[in-house]
């Protein structure tokens, strides 16, 4: 029974470093990339920052989305997990 | 937290994550989480309340400071909509403009440390409420699924019923009968993961800070210097915490626009 345990405990938690560490990698990569275009438009057309601006705030929320919601499936799986419970 | 008492760190952590439910019928579907739904509607007069009040107040003269901060809020949405959507938006500018108010003030309440709640409530004698609602995924996908009803409405309506059938199975790749199911399929997904993102983009952002608010206080508890770090890392992650609560109404209000202004469009 404490192997039952065991087991599931020691993959969840691989599992739960492998969501948050490829769901960073994704999103950081994303936002690298967003912001050197950014950038490089705001060198081009300095009067346009604001505009950009709000686009790219809008897009940082948007990368983020996957990897937040990865974050929290894996908190989730963390500490109130499903799978333990269905062995009690 | 309390003194003398020896609580694990998951004990703290399951405890500062329940909701406080109450069942309404037979199995785990009707139990409703009575903590979002009271705080929900406390913060959803509270900031629909200020701007009710700024509008029986409204004077044509020179503004107060009161109401110019609502007409530049309202400037601020109605410029957001009219960018999106150069229709008539005497419906959806009001959406808008509510649709960020209360996720805003939903959010603001994940700033208040968690601690402070949970003994405030425990001294009312209710020892599980979990405040923050749009940490909550039955309240986020209460918004979005409400959001999905419009653009569904708004698609009939600027469509036609038999406009809006035909272009499900028409749209993307064309109107040859072989290609009928391919297109539903793409259209289907694409209908069903407008709400589901929308919903769990905000579930996903709100919970995940209410965690690490729980985990830099679970740090604190190591004491000395592991305590003092946690005070400081609190206070930066509560900074950065602010970004991230107005991002995020505004991203929800910006992508529900966008998306019922994209369900007027003809293909």
């Amino acid at each position: 029974m404490a192997q039952f345990f065991a087991v599931v405990q020691g993959y969840m938690a691989l599992g739960i470093g492998l969501i948050i560490g490829l769901g960073a990698l994704g999103a950081c990569v994303g936002i690298g990339i967003m912001g050197s275009k950014f950038l490089e438009s705001a060198a081009r057309q300095p009067e346009l920052i604001p505009q950009l601006q709000k686009f790219m705030f809008l897009l940082a929320g948007l990368i983020d989305a996957a990897f937040l919601i990865g974050v929290g499936i894996a908190m989730f799986f963390g500490f109130a997990n499903p799978l333990l419970s269905a062995i009690k | 937290m309390a003194s003398g008492s020896e609580i694990t760190p998951s004990e703290y952590i399951a405890h500062h994550l329940s909701n406080l439910t109450m069942k309404v019928g037979e199995g785990d579907f009707w139990t409703i989480n009575l903590d979002s739904l009271i705080m929900s509607v406390i913060v959803g007069v509270i900031g629909l309340g200020v701007f009710w009040l700024a509008a029986q107040r409204a004077t044509s003269g020179v503004p107060g400071r009161f109401q110019s901060f609502v007409e530049i809020m309202l400037e601020f949405i109605d410029n957001t909509v009219k960018d999106v959507f150069p229709g008539d938006r005497s419906f959806l500018a009001p959406l808008a403009l509510t649709i960020f108010v209360l996720v805003f003030m939903m959010n603001l309440v994940d700033l208040i440390p968690i601690d402070f709640v949970a003994t405030l409530m425990g001294a009312l004698g209710v020892h599980k409420w979990k405040a923050v609602p749009s940490s909550d995924l039955n309240v986020t996908f209460a918004m979005s699924f409400t959001v999905f009803a419009f653009i569904i409405y708004f698609s009939f309506k600027a469509k036609g019923v038999g406009g809006f059938l035909h272009e499900l199975f028409t749209a993307p790749f064309g109107a040859h009968p072989v290609l009928w199911i391919p297109n539903l399929a793409i259209n289907i997904i694409e209908l069903v993961a407008k709400p589901v993102s929308l919903g769990m983009r905000l579930f996903g952002n709100m919970y995940a800070g209410e965690l690490i608010f729980m985990l830099l206080g679970l740090l604190g508890m190591l004491g000395g210097a592991y305590t003092a770090g946690s005070i400081v890392l609190s206070w930066g992650w509560a900074v950065f915490h602010i970004l991230i609560i107005i991002l995020q109404a505004f991203i929800f209000m910006v992508l529900s626009t966008v998306y019922i202004a994209m369900a007027h469009e003809h293909h």
